[in-house]
Order: C-alpha cells, then structure tokens, then sequence
C-alpha cells in the first residue's frame, strides 16, 4: 500500500489512492465467499477499515448508514457504494459481482442438488433443522438491532402495528410501507428548523 | 417466457421494498411465491431459504434457487437480477446525492420512523420462517437454545449453530424417527 502520505495531507478524504477494479472484485469475492452466518458488517469492516483501509472508521459508519436506510441488502448495497466510491460505476461493478459470485454458485449448485432430492426425508430433515436454528438467529439479531426500538412506547406501537399488519392480517407489505411508514415519520417530523442534537429529540414525539 | 417476466416482476417489486434487508420482505416472498403464483409449497419455501442460509454471502441468494424451480437456469439469473439489481440502483443514486439528504430537516425523521418498522418487518420475517420450520417441540426447544446462545451467550459464529440445527435434522430423521421433528 502506497498511503504513508496521506495522513499529512488535511484534504477531505478524496478518492483516496488508486484502487484497481480487479482488487475491489477480489476483495468482495473474499469477503463474499468467507461471510457465513450473516455477520456480513463485520466482515466488512475488517476487511475495508481494518486491512485495506480503503475507508477510516467514519466513512464506514457512513455508508453503513446510507445502506441500511435504503432498500436492499446491506452486503450488496456496501459493495455497491464502496467501489463506486473507489472506481466509479466500474468499481460497484466489480464490488457487487465480487460480493455475490459465490455464493451465487453455491446457491445455484446447491439447488440443483435440491431439485432432484426435493421429497428426499433427511434433506427435508437437515434443512428443517437449519430452518429452526435460523428462528433463533433471525430472533436474536432483531433483538440486537432492535433493542433501542423496544424501549420508547412509540416506537413500541409502530413495531407492533407493523408486526400485527404484516404476520396476522397479511396485509401487503405495499400497503404497510405507504401507510404505516408516512405516519411514523410524522410522529417524528422536524419539530423547530433548528435540529436539536441533545438526545431530547426522542421525546418530541410524544 | 411468460414465467420469466413473472419471476422479473416479482423479485424487483420485492427487492425495492426490502427495507432493512431481505428478511423485511420474507412474508410477502411467501405470499407472492405460495399463495399468489403456486410456485411452491411452505415446505419447499423452508427448504429454499435453508439452502440460502447454507451458502455465503447474502443468504438472500435463495431466490436463484426459486427462479431455478420455476423457470430453470434462465428463471434463476432472472430472479436474482430482479431482485438484486434495483436496490443496487437506487442505493447508487441515493449515495451520490446523500450530502444533500443529509442536509435535510426531513433525514433524521425518516431514519427514525422508519427504524421501528424494520424491526416489526424483521420480527414478521421470523414469524414467516418459524411457521414452515417450527412445527413441533423439538424444533421449537432447538430454535430457543439458539437464541439463547446467541443473545445471551459469548460471540459464536452463527454458522456453526446453522450447521448444528442440520446436523440434529440429520440425527434425529436416522437414529430418533420416532421422535417428530
């Protein structure tokens, strides 16, 4: 790596060093082909932050942050702005191709195999097994994320109605979305112009 | 030809409404692809997203597996175009212009009205698989333990208890079929 440099500079974080398209597919394939469990965020930090330092600690909150708030997933959504940020549309190319290759194919593979063996009782067995282990994950990492939801009462009723909608009156999710989500942003619409960062700013909701 | 621009239909609607990820979308994939299409059983769903969880990377990568089911290799790059290109595009645009929404009154209010849904959306997604993989009490006490291990325990890499629910399925289905599981 070429960056001893960069600290003395006191430029804005520009497009950093020149990064090749070949590294940034590389980099998101190994992370794409190592990332089992779901933890993806964490790989990503180790490997972006931490090894490459294509991005300091800040500027990976910030794109976490950008993936998380818009549609998708996050895995794909940080390769997909990593590299634009690196390389341009060429480089969330190869950060979304390389993020998704591998498993892709072993998805692919895999459901091959499931396809000729689909009554098969013991792969029914296993994948009902791991379909039970992923209640208790999919539980605990929504608990994690959502720990700061589940204390503020407002919040409590808009995971709720959210909930109730979705899993027991099988409303569409269209629906959901383009009513619930308008009325809980207004429950914390913009109170003075002035935006208040003192931590109070959970309260204007009530 | 007719299944394809179904399977591109369905998964693009699905992947611009996956906020917070692709479990917010998990209840609607099985409307849409039980109910509505008849393109699979709650079985093969179940077995379907297991094999997601299996791969790594996104385990929402299962939706190849769905395509391959309707429509063969053709029907499996289509869904995963579908549902993984959109989100893409809209999280490019977003990013290059997110100095200006950053800027906006309207930023904070959003992130914080729409945080609280992610969680009900991810909690119905969990609702969703538990229906086609809890369906006794083995199940449900296995799924309990890994909870507990998980949110209470030492970091453990998920994927090892993944495996271990596989290896029980096997386990139990050979030595132990008089148990249900």
């Amino acid at each position: 790596m070429s960056d001893a440099a960069s600290e003395s500079t006191g430029a804005p974080a520009a497009p950093m060093k020149e990064v090749s398209i070949w590294e940034i597919f590389l980099t998101f394939l190994i992370i794409g082909g190592t990332s089992f469990g779901g933890g993806v965020v964490a790989y990503l930090r180790n490997s972006l932050v931490s090894t490459k330092e294509w991005l300091n600690e800040d500027e990976f909150l910030t794109v976490l942050e950008i993936s998380q708030t818009l549609p998708g997933l996050n895995a794909t959504n940080m390769a997909v702005l990593v590299g634009d940020r690196l390389r341009g549309i060429p480089g969330a190319i190869a950060g979304f191709v390389g993020m998704t290759l591998p498993g892709s194919i072993m998805v692919f593979v895999l459901g091959l195999v499931y396809a000729s063996n689909s009554h098969n009782p013991t792969i029914n067995a296993v994948l009902k097994g791991i379909g039970a282990a992923s209640v208790g994950l999919l539980l605990a990492v929504t608990l994690k994320i959502g720990h700061k939801q589940l204390e503020h009462y407002v919040d409590i009723i808009l995971v709720s109605v959210t909930l109730i909608l979705v899993s027991f009156m099988h409303v569409s999710l269209v629906i959901v979305l383009l009513t619930v989500g308008p009325i809980a942003v207004f429950l914390y619409r913009p109170r003075n112009l002035s935006r208040d960062k003192s931590g109070t700013d959970k309260k204007a909701a009530d | 030809m007719l299944s394809i621009l179904k399977i591109l239909g369905v998964f693009s609607l699905l992947s611009i409404m996956a906020i917070g990820g692709g479990t917010s979308v998990l209840p609607e994939m099985k409307t849409l692809t039980i109910d509505q299409q008849h393109w699979l059983t709650e079985a093969q769903f179940r077995d379907i997203y297991s094999i997601g969880q299996i791969a790594p990377g996104p385990n929402m990568l299962m939706v190849i597996v769905i395509g391959y089911h309707v429509a063969g290799a053709g029907g499996a790059l289509a869904a995963f175009l579908a549902f993984f290109i959109p989100c893409c595009i809209i999280a490019l645009i977003v990013s290059r212009l997110w100095l200006r929404f950053e800027k906006s009154a309207w930023c904070l209010p959003v992130q914080q009205g729409m945080a609280p849904i992610v969680v009900g959306l991810m909690l119905a997604g969990m609702i969703a698989i538990a229906r086609t993989a809890i369906t006794n009490q083995t199940t449900l006490a296995f799924a309990a333990v890994v909870f507990i291990v998980l949110y209470f325990g030492k970091k453990i890499n998920p994927a090892l208890l993944i495996l271990a629910g596989g290896l029980l399925g096997f386990i139990f289905v050979t030595y132990l079929p008089q148990i249900p599981f």
